[in-house]
């Protein structure tokens, strides 16, 4: 089994208006590597995919696999396996026969292909469905037919196509664990689209952010969600997401709608004098002060909000608190919404409570607010002014 | 309840109606070819034979032993599975194509294809004469199997292309990137999952060559390529005025047969939904 590299070097695709539907991307997949695409709808991560396996034209930059450059290689000599969003089973040709297709494409013995095939059958569960066809399985078992389809070969690399968003939530997760096994025991190089984004904080040891056709970030789930470049990775990465706040800095304090709090020196110093800044905070990084040791706090760093609504899950709650921003900051909350596929109603910050919080609905609490864990934002750039700091 | 009986019963009532009305003149000339040519001649036959009236398989014999008939059940044969073939085999590559390639003036040609099978066949015959004596295809197989797939054509290739168009692209390309050629990936993926519209299109275009008498009539002339439905009007027997029904009947008969037997054999290849479970259910 011979696995291999995959280099995207100032990868742009266009189409015949013009427009850019991945702009100058350039990513390395090490060997053996399991790299996340990920982004909104339309952002190119598809598009990409279908360079990598030469379904799709680059238009210019070059694509080496395997330390060979094979932009002008038809699909069928690049040696990778592939798992559409649609399975894409050949509906005429028994379980058997769908994983053994590419074996009998390269001619291999009959021997081969039998053991082949039981091998990769056996690996995901199939044996009782061989003779089975496409149409009479469910559609964890045709995921499953599809991924022997690609395994059974040896080839240098897997991409994947969003193969879990047709499944019902339940199996998603437990495919996404079987894909993370059969990653780990093949160890082959695998890139991988989704948008969803639990998928790629779970399954990828990197993952890149593609936002339009541009890459944004390159980083480790981890380093994503800790340290977001800029708006976009910051609004997209996390469930719920990041709450965006209006924000000034002056003389160490930030100013948000709820109050003025005290900021770690390194990041005041960064974002001191830039006028008005978007303030991202997680929502774990609010807590019910009253559930926390009094002493251990900072007061300066707590405040008095009334609290909409609540979500209790038993294990955390959620809890909404509506507040006013101006038009201005509103608009741009929306324009950030809209570019990460969901929408925002109002404007509102979603705090995530210790399960034992308690009060009413509409009651007033004291909450913390953690600033250490604070990112700050140049609303026209988008850029992330406390990165790392 | 009592709505649901009724309009079981009407459903039986309207279905014995069609089928009574479709295939008395089937039965009437089933009857007729195990009659007696004097039982015809009589006047006032029932549709069971008289006493004395029934011929038994006597008119199939004799159809089955006229050597001028046989010759023509061998051109019919070679003649429809030809056009058939050949008709089947252009429509499927052409249909392929303008499923799947954006090209200049596809619409143009899907257009023009439809023009030509709303060409009245009547008035194609004369020129057709004229050239095929000129360039010598009269009274030869090639000379009836090349109007007939052209006249077929433009159906089977609007047939085929609705059903290459239902077909994913997702499929061929899943094939591609399994180390497939484009080839390889039409012939083993496309082509049996286009099966159900293959053979539509194969029982259209033998049923029309089968069943053509114009053509069949007017570029002929003698049992070098003369088809059934023109050979039974030759058959007139001893007397013109007298036509020989029963003979004539028996020999419809035998024509009939192969086209109710390829029915029957093609039917259970035209399954609807192959392609279910392709794609997400």
């Amino acid at each position: 089994m011979h696995m291999a590299s995959i280099e995207m070097k100032n990868i742009v695709k266009k189409y015949g208006d013009g427009f850019p539907a991945v702009n100058d991307v350039s990513i390395d997949v090490a060997d053996g590597e399991f790299m996340i695409l990920v982004g909104p709808s339309g952002c190119g991560k598809s598009t990409l995919l279908r360079m990598i396996v030469g379904l799709e034209d680059i238009t210019s930059g070059d694509l080496v696999i395997g330390g060979k450059r094979v932009n002008d290689l038809a699909p069928r000599d690049r040696n990778l396996s592939m798992v559409f969003q649609n399975y894409a089973l050949y509906p005429h040709l028994t379980v058997y026969e769908n994983i053994a297709f590419p074996l009998r494409l390269a001619k291999r013995p009959e021997k081969e292909v039998d053991e082949k095939v039981r091998e990769a059958s056996k690996t995901l569960d199939l044996d009782e469905h061989l003779q089975r066809k496409p149409a009479n399985l469910s559609g964890g078992q045709r995921q499953r037919v599809a991924m022997g389809r690609a395994i059974v070969r040896d080839a240098q690399a897997f991409l994947f196509d969003e193969p879990l968003s047709n499944l019902d939530a339940k199996l998603r997760g437990q495919m996404r664990t079987e894909i993370a096994r059969l990653q780990k025991k093949l160890g082959i190089t695998t890139v991988y689209v989704t948008h969803d984004q639990t998928e790629a904080m779970t399954l990828g040891d990197r993952v890149a952010v593609m936002k339009r056709g541009v890459l944004q970030q390159l980083a480790s789930p981890r380093e994503l969600y800790e340290q977001p470049v800029n708006l976009f990775v910051a609004g997209f990465i996390g469930s719920p997401p990041m709450n965006f706040l209006p924000a000034t800095v002056e003389g160490g304090q930030v100013t948000l709608p709820f109050g003025t709090f005290p900021l770690p020196a390194a990041k005041a110093e960064k974002a001191a004098g830039k006028g008005l800044l978007m303030a991202g905070i997680r929502p774990e990084h609010f807590e019910d002060a009253t559930v926390l040791d009094s002493a251990a706090i900072d007061q300066a760093r707590t405040f008095t909000a009334r609290i909409d609504v609540r979500e209790w899950l038993g294990d955390q709650q959620y809890a909404y608190i509506p507040y006013d921003a101006e038009a201005q900051v509103q608009d741009q909350l929306k324009e950030l919404a809209r570019e990460a596929d969901s929408d925002s109603l109002r404007t509102q910050l979603v705090v995530s409570l210790d399960a034992q919080s308690k009060g009413q609905e509409g009651d007033e609490a004291t909450l913390f607010i953690d600033t250490d864990k604070m990112h700050l934002f140049d609303p026209s750039t988008g850029e992330n002014l406390t990165l790392n700091a | 309840m009592t709505q649901s009986v009724w309009s079981k019963i009407g459903t039986v009532v309207g279905a014995a109606l069609i089928l009574i009305w479709c295939l008395l003149p089937v039965a009437w000339i089933i009857s007729l070819s195990f009659k007696s040519q004097e039982a015809v001649i009589n006047g006032s036959p029932g549709f069971l034979p008289k006493s004395g009236g029934g011929a038994g398989f006597s008119n199939y014999k004799d159809v089955l032993t006229d050597g001028d008939f046989l010759l023509a059940i061998r051109n019919s044969i070679v003649v429809s599975l030809g056009a058939t073939l050949l008709s089947v085999v252009i429509a499927t590559l052409a249909a392929y194509a303008i499923a799947r390639l954006e090209f200049r003036g596809k619409r143009f040609v899907l257009t023009t294809a439809l023009v030509i099978a709303m060409f009245p066949v009547v008035s194609l015959v004369g020129p057709l004469f004229d050239m095929w004596r000129t360039v010598g295809l009269y009274d030869t197989w090639w000379g009836l199997m090349i109007p007939y797939i052209s006249f077929t054509l433009p159906l089977a290739i609007w047939t085929l292309s609705a059903f290459f168009r239902e077909i994913p692209w997702e499929m061929e390309q899943a094939a591609q990137v399994d180390g497939a050629t484009s080839w390889q990936a039409f012939r083993k993926v496309i082509v049996p999952l286009a099966a159900p519209g293959v053979f539509t299109a194969a029982i259209l275009t033998f049923f029309f060559a089968w069943n053509d008498f114009v053509f069949g009539i007017s570029l002929t002339s003698t049992e070098n390529a003369r088809p059934i439905p023109a050979a039974l009007s030759f058959f007139v027997g001893q007397d013109p005025f007298n036509r020989p029904a029963s003979l004539l009947s028996a020999a419809a008969v035998v024509a009939t047969v192969p086209v109710v037997v390829l029915v029957l054999f093609f039917q259970r290849k035209i399954v609807a939904g192959l392609t279910a479970g392709a794609v997400k259910g």
